[in-house]
């Protein structure tokens, strides 16, 4: 496996600002969506969410990259699901055990982090092709990018739909200083159709905000190719052919040219 | 003579309707139950209705000029909504649950889809049930100062038995602002049917299946009182006749008008009957709109001189 790709060139910092900004995993790659709108009902919600998804995240990238030249390349997926799986067992014992209330409020997406695209994504197109440095990286940057964007999601959604935030009245706080006027919540933001709201809108505001940085000159644009940008496109043409390219295993891209040329 | 001999591509004939002249049509037939409403209900709703008129025009206004469109007020579709979505309040909902509901109904629901024409879903009804899920206790508090107590479905649903069926069909009962008057609906729809803005397919179908589910299900047969009373009750006549024919969110097709007005009748059954809430017109009409592109599929006409192959009716 070549490690001389563009991807590994690059500094520890330029991979990890990736995940943060220019690859969000979820504003710009759309990665992650069912935890995305299901467990933002609050800030503290989509808090916890991405901190336990980022530690699940660095530890199985950083586990993956080590692994990568032992793991057979028929079976990496499922390679890729047993180590996640043993993480998220480890982290949902260790919140069960010590922060109870964020467990019972994350309940069900906890164990539903194995199968979440952001981490089965990054194991394909990052961990399993670079050094452990980067892919430590690659997972903190993500994992810190999908902490920003839940509680980000989480945020607006407690503060129209509940008047609160991270459990605080802070609506009713600040008119209360001025007036007697009370704040009378828009309750369609905690349930399910404000989250698409919410995430439209924001997804919305990024775009604006890269738009307006590419007009000053800025550069954005993505580091990586559009290679993970969905679930359905690990295992199909983009990050597959990489993979596959680069092993040479049958029935890849390399070999269908070596076919051709044969032919 | 020189202008009858000019010659130019088609279309030849041309009809006075342009899109502003039949919006004026609507807003002209949902005035006998506006009114009526304002009488019935007191000063607050014609605030109500004020505001929320006022918030759908000047929305749509900022948003063409922000987003640096044609400014579309002048097609009067924004004047509807905010009409119909007035009508469709509570009479003593505060002012501005007008307000958010009428700038819901234009962004999120019209202008975000591309404006009049592109829009999947009735806008004035979209917001009703956004506001109904966000503040549900408002938006189903229908008591004012001249009616207490429940909506006659309400009481047809808790078994209190519904009020008069004169005054149903009057409109003095408790309701939202523009649902409780028969009459000045119908004269309303009369009108429309007049100006041929509309026909009878999507509302004959919807009120027809209706009444035939009622019959089947509602539990008391063939009682002309409990059909009628159903019928005048609740928002069926404004969503029937003024809400689901919208162009924009009705099937183009003849028969897919049918197949649209007999799902909405039977859905508005289902809400109705066997649903938790006593109302159930405007979920009816949203999820007959969400299913208007696969009934025109479906109901797609065959090109004359074609034969309907077996592929193509699949």
């Amino acid at each position: 496996m070549s490690e001389g790709n563009s991807e590994a060139r690059q500094g520890s910092m330029e991979v990890f600002f990736n995940g943060l900004v220019k690859e969000n995993p979820t504003f710009v790659l759309a990665l992650g969506m069912c935890p995305t709108l299901a467990v933002t009902t609050s800030a503290i919600n989509g808090l916890g969410m991405g901190l336990t998804t980022t530690a699940v995240l660095v530890l199985s990238n950083a586990i993956i990259s080590l692994l990568r030249h032992i793991i057979p390349n028929r079976v990496r997926i499922p390679a890729f699901i047993v180590i996640v799986a043993s993480f998220v067992t480890m982290v949902e014992l260790l919140l069960e055990g010590f922060i109870p209330s964020l467990y019972s409020a994350l309940g069900l997406y906890i164990p539903l982090i194995v199968v979440n695209c952001i981490i089965l994504g990054r194991a394909e197109s990052f961990a399993s092709k670079n050094p452990v440095i980067p892919s430590i990286f690659d997972g903190l940057g993500m994992g810190l990018g999908f902490t920003v964007a839940l509680t980000a999601i989480g945020a607006v959604r407690e503060l129209l739909g509940a008047g609160e935030l991270f459990g605080i009245p802070v609506i009713n706080n600040v008119l209360g200083m001025f007036t007697t006027v009370e704040y009378v919540p828009i309750s369609i933001f905690v349930l399910a159709p404000g989250a698409f709201f919410v995430l439209a809108a924001l997804t919305a505001l990024q775009n604006r905000v890269k738009r307006k940085m590419q007009e000053k000159g800025q550069n954005v644009d993505k580091i990586q190719s559009g290679c993970s940008s969905d679930c359905a496109s690990c295992s199909d043409s983009g990050c597959a052919h990489r993979f596959v390219d680069v092993d040479g295993a049958p029935g890849s891209v390399a070999d269908a040219k070596a076919n051709k040329k044969e032919g | 003579m020189e202008k009858m001999l000019k010659v130019s591509s088609n279309p030849h004939i041309r009809s006075k309707d342009t899109t502003s002249r039949i919006m004026q049509y609507v807003v002209i037939a949902l005035l006998p139950a506006t009114i009526f409403g304002i009488f019935n209900f007191g000063l607050h709703a014609l605030l109500l209705v004020i505001t929320t008129v006022v918030t759908t025009v000047l929305t749509e206004y900022i948003y063409d000029r922000c987003m640096k469109k044609k400014i579309s007020i002048g097609d009067f579709s924004a004047a509807v909504t905010g009409l119909l979505l007035a009508l469709n309040l509570p009479p003593k909902a505060p002012l501005w649950i007008g307000v958010i509901g009428g700038v819901f109904a234009i962004i999120v629901v019209k202008m975000l889809f591309g404006g009049l024409g592109q829009n999947f879903m009735n806008p004035a009804l979209g917001a009703r049930c956004f506001l109904i899920i966000s503040f549900t206790s408002i938006m189903t508090n229908f008591d004012c100062d001249a009616y207490t107590g429940a909506t006659p479905l309400a009481a047809i649903k808790t078994g209190e038995g519904a009020p008069e069926l004169l005054d149903m069909i009057i409109g003095r009962t408790s309701g939202t602002i523009g649902e409780t008057s028969m009459i000045a609906l119908l004269i309303g729809a009369a009108f429309l049917l007049a100006m041929k803005v509309i026909d009878l397919r999507v509302p004959g179908a919807y009120i027809l299946s209706f009444a035939v589910f009622i019959i089947l299900f509602g539990g008391h047969g063939l009682d002309v009182n409990y059909i009628l009373s159903q019928l005048a009750g609740g928002g069926l006549m404004l969503g029937a006749f003024f809400m689901a024919t919208d162009y924009v969110t009705r099937p183009v097709t003849k028969n897919g008008q049918y197949v649209f007005g007999i799902f909405l009748g039977i859905m508005t059954g289902i809400f109705r009957i066997f649903g938790p809430s006593a109302e159930g017109v405007s979920y009816a009409i949203i999820l007959g709109n969400l299913l208007v592109p696969l009934i025109e599929k479906v109901t797609k006409p065959v090109a004359f001189g074609k034969k309907k192959s077996k592929k193509e009716a699949v």
